[in-house]
């Protein structure tokens, strides 16, 4: 059986070099570590061909279900993926690079990056976007971290009925800082407006909202933008890229920080990851951006090229003043995610968005007629909502998983009032049967 | 080359969507309606296929060129991953977390519990959580358990020590967590210096970081002192791997002493580098920080099947650094990595990948300064000092090998290293492609002292000459504005 | 005709009446680079001597600009944060970044006469 490690010397190559160098054998050039600190154990498995491994991680992958019709989401989404996305996004000109530091021959990722970076900018109507984060959960933490650098203050209040696992890595993240993190709970699916506005004072740094919200609620978010800008706070909203086709856009409503999670412009589910998270600002803002940004200039012959920019805000350089620690992104997911909305281009986007809400409100509309059900949301959804059932929703989504379909996200895991909730995620990969089959089968589970 | 805004036509489209097959729905109140849909470009397929291959091939790559970026491991990444890693691309997280819903996830979570698994025994440590999702992500969550094993042990704890030759991620993620930074500056001989290392420690330091083998290709003799010394006043000591293609199979960061490790699968593990990421950055601890990993966690039960802990179940957690279980697709490829290599393969991957770069740097240190002139690991770190008295950078010299076809080295990192160029070639590159940088290297030394003019002028090969970096500082335009 | 010291950090102070005019050297603007972004002080801020100030960005590097005097910060040179290329053009004149009201001015004795400053240089090449 033969073996790898994909290294190409022969034996004679490599005492060739062993004779420039000067030693006798390779162990040689490891003299320097003393034998104290040679591994004790090493004990891994022998390696195998491409075919054995191949079939391995079949078989693994094989012991997941694949089967399952998809009405959930809680951060990643089902959406259809052009193909085009893989097939340009495969070249390995793009995905053999690495960080574009050398410009003049890295034009290929730089120019797309800049391209991507303009994508976001329009899509949340703000005038400056980086060029991408790790996801959108770490890019709302990032967003919080850079309201306190702006304002200098040390509070940050953040809406409860945004994504429970977006409001943990916040916290997580401002964990270790002398910062006070106040999360206002929602009330029947929105945001507590009343209770907010008493939250929100002159040590704000920022307000963060989610639209929609985990509960797919829309808000019109304008009032607490000017709330939070009449205390002297940002305003940061996640949103969910695909609504950006139909609804007014973060920019248009106020917000000073727009962040979200790019998985589904592109991005397939992969059991999590990778996707990339992206953020946008104001152009009076840009330097408090973290992370990688690309600007246009041009060479010593006037041509327009791309570099990357304002690098004096990244760890390389100002190491522990930097505004933040990261170091790479996503490229190749923002690069995804640029090449789909490209394909779909500006008429495709916005009939996708219109696909979903529509098959999400003839969704509801369905549901609403199950006895016993009632939908949550006091208004308008954007292709989530909420559930009321007669009973528990956790044993009536594991039945149905059962029969092949995720129904949606049972609530009382975070929020313990609303355990016989649950959030149905509809996207323009469903179809009106799948739908119908769904409501059938849900009717048949909460009401015997 | 036209950006795709312009070349875009109103009307014109790519992908097609099904249509509806429900009745259309009341629209939107006003308020919450876009008055106008995102102004995305309007191309055909074709037009968009063009610009985007017509764009690559604007790129050098790994599968192009010769790419020895020092401290990237610019490694060759195997095709036969990019095939496996399309089996879970229908894997939904949220599924995993439904109730019962992980009995539907049974590969997923089966292959992330063994890379864990895998990658603890190849770095000595008492397990490894796969969640973070990149290099800087992993420190920053290694970072927080050191915070966090302080706190429930009642310490008070202020700094992080870090050498001056550190990677700049060490300081940022530290100083992100609340500490303060003591630089400790590097002595002649190549590592932290000793005595002022042990004059820096103190009682409330929480931390010592290092790369192992250090940033500048060597490993220091003295790092199993410094974990001692750290150990003994209450200090933990963090190892930055994204070296660890130095030692793979041959050293364990977790034998020497080591508390927490950050891995980079995207350098030693041979995920591609997609142009600056998607990375993942697992982190492993010994026993004494289990209890602080981030959620969630995979657990195997008495009968075998795979499920997740969550904060209830983990306490003491630091709670949770993304969204679901980390780059999933990333780790797939990592684990076929391994699982392609095995034991032997990868502990020739540490042999070829110091070999190679003993090699170049045994043929370049007549024509380059070495700053420090000892047998190197897996990267060898030169100086442009000499070639200086010519008016000649290290940035010349880098824009010079792009007209040879090969993406330059490093400059400028680490630090300390005046004009610094450092060279990783990695294992996966034959003799001749060792052969033709060296030959480029030697000539760009030479045209150095004949004709600086001529480096100071590249690259004059590429669709870019050089870029004005101050205007785009300047002007900060990062966005397409016209449409 | 007022006097101007130096520190060793490249920063030069010009005091007159209790007020120090303050910016960086020709020296350091020309190991900065071309200039893309100067931090402005707050005005109103307290300043210890030798301790952080501000900050000045090229494109390769940031660098902490130190006080060279104590006191409080009572103006800045808004100048610089349109046109931060001024201070490359003219450093130690229409580059200047803030004036000082001095707390000590006794602590001038801590820094370099200009003659000193140049001896200094010329120790550095």
């Amino acid at each position: 059986m033969s073996n790898t490690s994909y290294c190409p010397n022969t034996p004679e190559d490599i005492q060739e070099m062993l004779a420039v160098i000067g030693v006798a054998t390779v162990e040689d050039l490891f003299a320097t570590i003393p034998a104290d600190l040679r591994t004790r154990s090493f004990y891994l498995p022998p390696g195998m061909s491409e075919f054995e491994l191949s079939r391995h991680i079949g078989e693994l992958a094989g012991k997941n279900n694949l089967n399952i019709t998809n009405f959930i989401g809680g951060g990643y989404y089902d959406h259809l993926i052009p193909a085009v996305v893989d097939h340009l996004a495969g070249r390995a000109e793009f995905y053999t690079a690495y960080t574009p530091y050398q410009p003049e021959c890295s034009q290929g990722t730089l120019q797309a990056l800049f391209e991507y970076q303009t994508a976001i900018c329009r899509l949340t109507g703000m005038e400056s976007a980086n060029a991408s984060l790790y996801d959108g959960a770490t890019a709302m933490a990032e967003a919080a971290m850079m309201a306190l650098r702006i304002t200098g203050r040390e509070k940050v209040v953040i809406d409860g009925a945004a994504n429970p696992f977006y409001r943990q890595v916040v916290k997580t993240y401002l964990a270790n800082l002398a910062v006070k993190v106040v999360e206002i709970p929602p009330r029947e699916g929105i945001v507590d407006r009343p209770l907010l506005t008493s939250a929100v004072d002159d040590r704000t740094a920022v307000v963060l909202v989610q639209n929609p919200n985990f509960f797919g609620s829309l808000d019109d978010f304008r009032d607490l933008a000017e709330l939070a800008h009449a205390k002297g706070a940002l305003l940061a909203a996640s949103v969910y890229p695909i609504s950006l086709g139909l609804v007014a856009s973060p920019g248009e409503m106020g917000a000073d920080i727009v962040t979200g999670d790019g998985q589904s412009l592109g991005n397939p589910l992969s059991f999590g990851g990778p996707s990339f998270g992206f953020i946008a600002t104001n152009k009076k803002y840009i330097r408090n951006l973290p992370g990688r940004i690309v600007g246009e200039t041009v060479d010593r012959e006037g041509r327009r090229g791309f570099v990357l920019t304002l690098q004096a805000r990244e760890q390389h350089i100002k190491r522990h003043k930097a505004t933040s620690n990261i170091c790479s992104n996503q490229s190749l997911c923002a690069l995804r995610g640029l090449i789909f909305l490209v394909s779909l281009g500006r008429k495709g986007f916005a009939e996708m968005a219109r696909l979903n809400y529509d098959k999400a409100e003839y969704a509801k509309s369905v549901f609403a007629k199950l006895p016993g059900v009632t939908i949550l949301n006091p208004g308008t959804t954007f292709n989530e909502f909420t559930l009321a059932l007669p009973k528990d929703a956790g044993p009536v989504v594991e039945k149905l998983l059962s029969k092949k379909v995720a129904a949606g996200v049972p609530l009382g895991e975070w929020y313990p009032e609303m355990a016989h909730c649950l959030t149905v995620t509809v996207t323009e990969k469903r179809t009106k049967a799948e739908i119908d089959l769904l409501a059938h089968k849900m009717e048949w589970q909460v009401c015997k | 080359m036209q950006m795709i805004y312009e070349k875009s036509r109103p009307g014109r489209r790519g992908a097609t969507l099904p249509a509806s097959d429900v009745p259309p729905a009341p629209l939107l109140p006003d308020n919450l309606l876009r008055k106008e849909a995102p102004y995305l470009p309007e191309v055909s397929e074709l037009e968009m296929v063009r610009h985007f291959t017509n764009l690559s091939r604007r790129n050098f790559s790994v599968d192009t060129n010769f790419y020895p970026l020092g401290s990237c491991t610019m490694k060759y990444n195997p095709k036969v991953m990019e095939n496996v890693a399309g089996l879970f691309a229908d894997s939904h997280p949220m599924t995993a977390l439904l109730p019962g819903g992980d009995a539907c996830a049974q590969g997923s979570l089966e292959l992330l519990y063994e890379l864990g698994k895998l990658l603890a025994e190849i770095t000595g440590m008492a397990e490894v959580c796969t969640l973070p999702l990149a290099g800087a992500h992993g420190e920053m969550t290694g970072i927080m358990m050191i915070a966090a094993y302080h706190k429930a042990l009642g310490n008070r704890k202020k700094y992080v020590i870090v050498p001056d030759s550190s990677h700049g991620t060490n300081p940022a993620s530290a100083a992100m967590m609340g500490y303060e930074i003591i630089t400790v500056p590097t002595a002649p001989y190549g590592d932290m210096d000793m005595e002022l290392f042990k004059a820096a420690m103190n009682e409330e330091v929480a931390a010592v970081m290092m790369t192992c083998p250090n940033t500048l290709g060597l490993f220091n003799p003295h790092v199993a002192e410094i974990c001692d010394i750290a150990h003994e006043s209450g200090a933990l000591v963090y190892c930055d791997g994204a070296n660890l293609n130095a030692i793979l199979g041959r050293v364990r960061p977790g034998d020497i002493g080591f508390d927490v490790i950050h891995l980079n699968l995207h350098k030693t593990f041979a995920t591609p580098h997609g142009g600056g990421g998607p990375g993942s950055g697992p982190v492993g601890v010994k026993r004494a920080l289990i209890p602080f990993l981030p959620t969630p966690r995979i657990a195997v039960r008495a009968n075998g099947t795979y499920g997740l802990q969550t904060d209830r179940d983990l306490p003491q957690s630091i709670g949770r650094i993304s969204t679901f279980f980390g780059n999933f697709g990333v780790m797939v490829r990592a684990y076929a990595y391994i699982t392609l290599l095995g034991r032997k393969g990868l502990i020739e991957v540490s042999e070829q990948a110091v070999l190679n770069a003993n090699y170049i740097l045994s043929r370049l240190k007549s024509h380059y300064d070495l700053p420090y002139d000892q047998t190197c690991m897996h990267e060898c770190v030169f100086s442009a000092s000499r070639q200086l008295k010519h008016g000649v950078h290290a940035i010349d010299i880098a824009k010079y090998l792009i007209d040879r076809g090969f993406h330059p080295p490093t400059v400028y990192f680490p630090l300390i290293v005046k004009e610094a160029i450092m060279i990783e070639p990695t294992e996966t590159e034959s003799k001749e492609a060792l052969d033709s940088f060296i030959l480029a290297m030697i000539e760009a030394a030479e045209t150095a002292e004949r004709n600086p003019e001529e480096l100071r002028q590249a690259p004059i090969t590429m669709p870019v000459s050089r870029l004005d970096e101050t205007k785009a500082a300047r002007e900060q335009n990062v966005c397409f504005a016209k449409w | 005709m007022t006097e101007t010291y130096y520190s060793k950090e490249h920063e030069w102070v010009k005091v007159k009446e209790g007020i120090a005019t303050i910016g960086i050297t020709d020296y350091a603007a020309h190991q900065l680079g071309d200039i893309t972004y100067v931090e402005l002080p707050r005005t109103g801020k307290s300043v210890k001597q030798f301790g952080e100030l501000c900050s000045i960005e090229s494109v390769k590097a940031a660098s902490d600009i130190f006080a060279p005097v104590s006191g409080k910060v009572v103006k800045v040179n808004d100048a610089l944060e349109e046109t931060p290329e001024i201070v490359n053009e003219s450093p130690e004149e229409a580059g200047w970044i803030a004036w000082i009201e001095m707390a000590d001015v006794k602590e001038l004795a801590n820094l370099l006469t200009c003659l000193e400053y140049d001896e200094y240089l010329r120790g550095l090449e």
